[in-house]
């Protein structure tokens, strides 16, 4: 079954978070080997001593743009921002961060709420980087969101999941795709994400800043693809005690 | 006329149009993936051409880079 996020689907459930690569070049090696077909990319002033285009490898390679707000501290702000994103790359998608602390990167719950309903209220098809709250979740899903992304841990910082607990609550009250968003070190990580059921996995450092990006982008599709399969095959209950797998009749006695 | 294109004073021609200040600031003259806003407002593409600029005016000259 392909994710489906606002009547478009994608057979990858791994978004790629384009920011941190080293060059262009590594981003396209990386974006390859990870099977994404759905990438984000930034706005920012114009640089005339920038070489090549990230629109130009992202449309070679066949992914689909999904502009961030990110450095957006206000609703005001972010609004701004995508709506020129809208102009700039010609999709009404935003993956809209509205940030509210420059330490943690935890979004500011007011103001991304506000922004949430004034870009739906625009046409936007609004995929908020939201806390790992589920009234917030819900209040978001509510505005119209097209999908809700809760962070595992802090945007850079590869602490993983910190609350699996509130991530499953989001999960099983949400009826559009939950998206895990932010946290994410290594490839268990994504893998405990798809096995709590969620829908997709957004990230980026993990990739970029990893000492081998292409290799560890293959990784995190091995990783999505399997905790997805995980999830959705029962896993057996914990106990607190063994049980054999092997028959325990007819065992021969031998002394 | 003195304007602002991201966040630095410039001069530009009297009649000046909003393309005249995409490319003072440097952006491909295609203009894919840059957008443009005069006062906090976006200048749809399809206006660069026939928008005037007008004195004091702050505008921005956004494109894509790498990120999030």
């Amino acid at each position: 079954m392909p994710l489906e996020i606002a009547g478009r689907t994608f057979e990858s459930r791994l978004i790629l978070g384009t920011g941190g690569f080293r060059s262009l070049e590594v981003m396209a090696d990386a974006l390859r080997e990870s099977g994404a077909e759905l990438a984000t990319l930034a706005l920012r002033r114009v640089d005339p001593g920038a070489r090549g285009s990230i629109v130009d490898v992202l449309d070679a390679a066949g992914a689909e743009l999904l502009p961030n707000t990110a450095g957006c501290y206000t609703a005001t702000d972010a609004i701004a921002t995508a709506r020129l994103a809208r102009e700039a790359f010609e999709t009404d998608w935003v993956k809209l961060e509205v940030i509210g602390d420059d330490r943690t990167l935890l979004p500011d719950p007011t103001e991304l709420l506000e922004a949430a309903e004034a870009l739906v209220a625009d046409g936007f098809t609004v995929l908020p980087y939201t806390n790992d709250d589920p009234v917030l979740a819900r209040r978001l899903e509510d505005a119209g969101c097209a999908a809700v992304m809760p962070l595992g841990s802090p945007i850079g910082s590869g602490m993983g999941i910190r609350n699996p607990y509130n991530l499953r609550l989001i999960v099983e009250q949400a009826g559009v795709p939950v998206i895990l968003d932010a946290g994410i070190g290594t490839a268990s990580d994504a893998a405990l994400a798809m096995e709590a059921g969620c829908d997709g996995v957004l990230l980026a450092s993990a990739i970029s800043r990893a000492a081998d990006p292409a290799r560890m982008a293959r990784a995190m599709r091995l990783a999505v693809e399997a905790g997805r399969l995980a999830h959705a095959s029962g896993r057996i209950p914990r106990r607190r005690y063994a049980e054999a797998s092997t028959p325990t009749e007819g065992l021969p006695e031998l002394t | 006329m003195r304007v602002v294109v991201n966040g630095d004073p410039r001069e530009l021609p009297d009649r000046a149009t909003v393309a005249d200040a995409v490319a003072a600031a440097g952006a491909a003259p295609d203009g894919r993936g840059v957008a443009v806003a005069i006062d906090g407002e976006v200048v749809p593409r399809g206006r660069w051409e026939a928008t005037a600029v007008e004195a004091e005016q702050r505008i921005e000259v956004l494109q894509a880079v790498q990120g999030g």
